[in-house]
């Protein structure tokens, strides 16, 4: 039920909803700068959920930009001897089989990690972000043929296109993890973002720059674009996630990262026949993948719900 | 009152019904606006009422650019600006200039009021430097009488009213003649729709602006208003002067549309002249033959189906209507 | 399976029943809005009451708690954040705010029906017209699905919808405005409640459909001698079909009278100020008087007299507490102004 305060509905006829617009308030009060997104930052801020998905998320980034912050341990000062010792008070995660302190790969491999995500989320914005906004905003042939490229492009099975991929680029790195990985992603972007593109398309504001003569790039990126923006933002937040656990698994099957280099992807699969004797092995790697996702999604979760103009 | 700023001539606009997915048939049109001949003189109001579906907030599209027309003229000063584009033109269609209905939806809620009034400015370079837009657009504040130290604030911190003078203040901006009124005060509240019409006026005195004002209210219409024009399903029924159109009105629609509007005035309930009209409007993408409004019209004979009635002045009235048998009836003033 | 007379039987056994009673009294109900902002108190003490086959019109801009008024009555306010804080709704005697919700829900619609503003939300998109009407007498009475569907197009017959038997298997999309609003009236009325609430019904038509409907509807009344209580901003509309007329402003009714009484001489600055304001058809070039100011927000309402602020009359006496109670000019003549007297006499 919207805030009966908060100015809603025209006048002379409400709908079945409580009383609608207060004038304007007292000069006197703060001059907040409520827009949206002001809006949106001071909800979230008071939301404990998400304060304590970002606090986990900033302090895995933490990990990734400054790993010697967190562990003077070299990750590949290995002694075989020591290999699958047990969690210690200084080598919190033991360990692993090839005798390596576990902690610090563990700490080192947040790296590649978040990189192959945040490139590769960037990646979908911008491409996707683009191909939306121009066949939402044209429509006619653009549109049709934004939309057909954006189908076939829908219709690669992720998992197999990867993994073919991967296999025949032959290189198995950052980057071309990142590549594949917004090579079979921004169609969904670019969908989410027509849509919104469309819909906003027809606001009465738009109309109105338009009877200006506002030409096209104005229309787009001073009025269509912050309006149909929320959408997006909530979907490549957890689509972040979705990219780490999406790295860990091509990792799992072989086609991603390789040794020497390290990533939680690598390091599952690794340790995973040592679960049953050694099971932290594998449950280190996967509670922080699992930590990391599930804080980009509780995140996003929650930036979609301050969003929402009709939850207000 | 003698220029004409503006005029239409045999103005269409037909939205295509298509059939199919990949390879579109057009199997139909919809006729929103078939052929309209206007003219607005420098300084007056023309008033366009009708109901819905008659085509006016096409009319209203299309004068501003914000829809091509399929065929006709508009003309500003004698230039035809339909359908053109290109630079020459955008600086032809500064003249003109819209207020939109919705107070709540017109404005960019992200913008400041700042940046709202002074878009103009920013779109039209060449019509204030850079340096002077500030002052602009606080002189635009004023003017509209909102109080330019709020310059920073944001639509939503203002009441429906304020909304709309801000809208107004933004349609002023640079300078047009013609200013295209889309219903502007029908989303506000009742006592404060007698601001935003004062203001309108004094602004009209003061600047020697030109509204075509449109509405579905026709008390607000002959309050402003110096000339009339009645549309339905997308052509002009008759056209006059307020007084005209108001009293002696000769079309029968426009007879019927008048005895609808209920008068705030219990003591001549019974005593009016009380046309109710059958029927539904019928659809504009398939109206009917000759006179459109033959379906419910009491006067109705064979030559309405056959021929269609041209806007014309008839024998029985000084003014324009599209009707073959226009005769003169006061649906307003109550019988005795 | 309820019946007619089962239903009957269970309104009858209600406590206090009392037949002589008015169908609808209200008094002094109090209803509030909590929100982020503070606690808007969207009505603030609205009494009248309603005869059988009398219109009441409850007028008012948007904010004076009008909707809000009509929303409790027949108590379908979300709660939260609306919360009823005080006050009576009467249905012959009985207090509906006592109620258990079970038997709440026999009276609304049974008894005490409403009409909204927008046919086409408050219709139902996936089914046809023909299957909501006949699922009302399914669920109250207890009918089959032939009856029910029998019933169905004679109501639709009954608010003067051509072809009700081929309509009536249409969806709501299909009908044009004026025709929904019809239908929308055909479901309230299929229960012959005592009393029909319409909250804005012809504020989205056209005027001419708006004729049609309000003719509609005063032709139904007669037939069922049933009250009606008209909730709008149209002074026009209100001078046609009203006997009675509450003035709201902010929550409170600021004046209330028979019909020709309000337009002849109001009794208070808001009426006044309002019948001032409006362009009418038969006048022209008349001066629009503009009422100064902004209605208050419900979470910050003037002391003493709401209207204060904006008030020609305004002295201090009105700018403090208490507000202003509601003095009898004459029998159901009232005015919550201090100055009624010269408010009256300025013509």
């Amino acid at each position: 039920m919207s805030d009966p305060t908060h100015p809603t509905a025209p006048a002379g006829g409400t709908e079945v909803a409580p009383p609608p617009p207060e004038p304007a308030p007292a000069p006197a009060t703060t001059e907040r700068n409520a827009s949206l997104w002001a809006d949106a930052r001071r909800q979230l801020l008071r939301d404990p959920v998400f304060i304590a998905a970002s606090i986990y998320v900033l302090l895995v980034a933490s990990m990734a930009a400054f790993p010697t912050l967190w562990t003077r341990q070299d990750p590949r000062a290995c002694d075989v001897q020591r290999t699958r010792i047990a969690p210690s008070w200084e080598h919190p995660f033991g360990f692993n089989n090839l005798g390596c302190d576990y902690y610090s790969h563990a700490i080192h491999g947040a790296r590649p990690s978040l990189q192959i995500a945040i490139f590769a989320t960037l990646g979908i914005v911008l491409l996707g972000g683009t191909a939306g906004l121009l066949a939402g905003y044209f429509g006619g042939w653009v549109d049709a043929i934004i939309s057909r490229i954006t189908d076939i492009f829908f219709s690669l099975p992720f998992l197999l296109g990867a993994i073919v991929f991967l296999t025949v680029i032959k290189q198995q790195n950052v980057w071309t993890l990142a590549a594949v990985l917004i090579v079979l992603g921004w169609t969904t972007i670019a969908r989410i973002m027509r849509g919104s593109v469309l819909s906003s398309k027809g606001l009465d504001y738009v109309q109105a720059a338009k009877a200006m003569g506002a030409g096209h790039g104005r229309l787009m990126l001073r009025h269509i674009l912050p309006n149909a923006i929320a959408p997006l933002v909530v979907y490549a937040t957890i689509t972040l996630g979705a990219f780490v656990s999406a790295e860990a698994t091509l990792t799992y099957l072989g086609v991603g990262l390789q040794p020497p280099e390290e990533s939680w992807g690598i390091m599952i699969s690794q340790h995973q026949v040592y679960f049953l004797d050694h099971p932290w092995l594998l449950l280190f790697p996967c509670g922080l993948l699992v930590g990391t996702v599930l804080s980009f999604i509780l995140m996003g979760d929650a930036l979609r719900d301050a969003l929402d103009p009709k939850l207000r | 009152m003698s220029d004409v700023v503006l005029e239409t001539k045999d103005l269409v606009k037909h939205f295509p019904l298509t059939q199919g997915i990949l390879f579109k048939r057009q199997i139909g049109a919809v006729r929103a606006v078939d052929g309209i001949n206007l003219q607005l003189h420098r300084g007056e109001t023309l008033g366009i009422v009708g109901e819905s579906g008659c085509g006016k907030s096409t009319l209203a599209k299309l004068l501003v650019g914000l829809e091509t027309p399929s065929s006709g003229s508009i003309m500003v000063h004698g230039a035809d600006i339909a359908g053109r584009s290109g630079a020459e033109m955008r600086r032809a269609r500064r003249n003109i200039q819209l207020v939109m209905q919705d107070p709540y939806t017109s404005l960019n809620p992200r913008m400041t009021v700042g940046d709202l009034i002074g878009e103009p400015f920013e779109i039209h370079p060449d019509v204030a430097p850079k340096s002077d837009r500030s002052r602009r657009v606080q002189e635009l504040l004023e003017l509209v009488g909102l109080n330019p130290d709020h310059i920073n604030r944001y639509p939503h911190q203002f009441s429906g009213g304020q909304r709309q003078r801000i809208g107004i203040a933004r349609a002023l901006a640079l300078r047009p003649e013609i200013i295209l009124c889309d219903e502007p005060v029908s989303a506000l509240d009742v006592s404060i729709q007698a601001q935003v019409i004062n203001l309108l006026e004094q602004l009209q005195k003061e600047l020697g602006l030109s509204y075509i004002f449109i509405a579905h209210d026709l008390s607000v219409v002959r309050h402003i208003a110096h000339r009339v024009g009645v549309m339905y399903l997308g052509k002009i029924a008759e056209i006059g002067t307020e007084e005209e159109i108001y009293e002696q009105p000769t079309h029968p629609y426009t007879q019927a549309l008048l005895s609808a509007v209920p008068l705030p005035d219990p003591t001549v309930r019974g005593l009016r002249d009380q046309i109710v009209l059958e029927g539904d409007v019928p659809s504009p993408a398939d109206p009917p033959s000759g006179c459109r409004f033959r379906t419910r019209c009491w006067k109705a004979q064979d030559i309405c189906a056959a021929e269609e009635p041209t806007l014309t002045v008839r024998a029985t009235s000084a003014h324009p209507s599209a009707c073959h048998f226009a005769e003169v009836r006061n649906v307003v003033r109550v019988t005795e | 399976m309820a019946t007619d007379r089962d239903i009957t039987a269970t309104i009858d056994a209600l406590p206090g029943l009392d037949a002589s009673a008015p169908p609808l009294e209200v008094n002094d109900l109090q209803v509030e809005f909590r929100t982020r902002n503070g606690i808007a108190r969207a009505v603030n003490g609205v009494s009248f009451s309603l005869q059988a086959g009398e219109t009441l019109a409850i007028l008012g801009e948007s904010g004076c708690g009008k909707s809000v008024t009509a929303q409790a009555i027949m108590g379908i306010i979300d709660s939260p954040p609306g919360f009823v804080t005080g006050g009576e709704i009467k249905y012959r005697g009985v207090d509906l705010l006592k109620l258990p919700e079970s038997q709440r829900r026999k009276i609304r619609a049974n008894r005490v029906a409403m009409i909204f503003q927008d046919a086409l939300s408050a219709l139902n998109p996936v089914f046809t017209v023909g299957f909501q009407l006949s699922e009302l007498f399914r669920k109250h009475r207890g009918m089959s699905r032939a009856d029910g569907k029998a019933r169905a197009v004679e109501l639709l017959d009954l608010v003067k919808i051509p072809a009700a038997k081929q309509r009536v298997s249409d969806f709501p999309h299909q009908f044009s405005g004026g025709m929904r609003q019809r239908v929308m009236i055909a479901m309230a009325l299929a229960l012959d409640p005592e009393v029909l609430i319409a909250d804005e019904p012809t504020t989205a038509l056209d005027v001419t459909v708006q004729a049609q409907v309000m003719a509609l509807l005063a032709e139904l009344q007669r037939e069922r001698n049933m009250g009606l209580v008209l909730i709008t901003h149209d002074m026009g509309v209100v001078a046609d079909v009203a006997d009675r007329i509450s003035v709201m402003y902010a929550g409170r009714v600021v004046e209330e009278a028979p019909v020709r009484d309000i337009y002849a001489s109001p009794a208070h600055p808001y009426t006044k100020a309002l019948l001032e304001s409006i362009p009418r058809i038969d006048l022209k070039g008349q001066e629009l008087n503009v009422i100064k100011g902004l209605p208050p927000a419900l979470t910050n309402i003037p002391a003493g007299c709401s209207f204060n602020p904006r008030c020609r009359y305004a002295q201090d006496v009105c700018r403090a507490d208490p507000e202003p109670p509601r003095f009898a000019l004459a029998p159901s003549r009232t005015s919550a102004c201090h100055f009624w007297k010269e408010v009256k006499g300025d013509e």
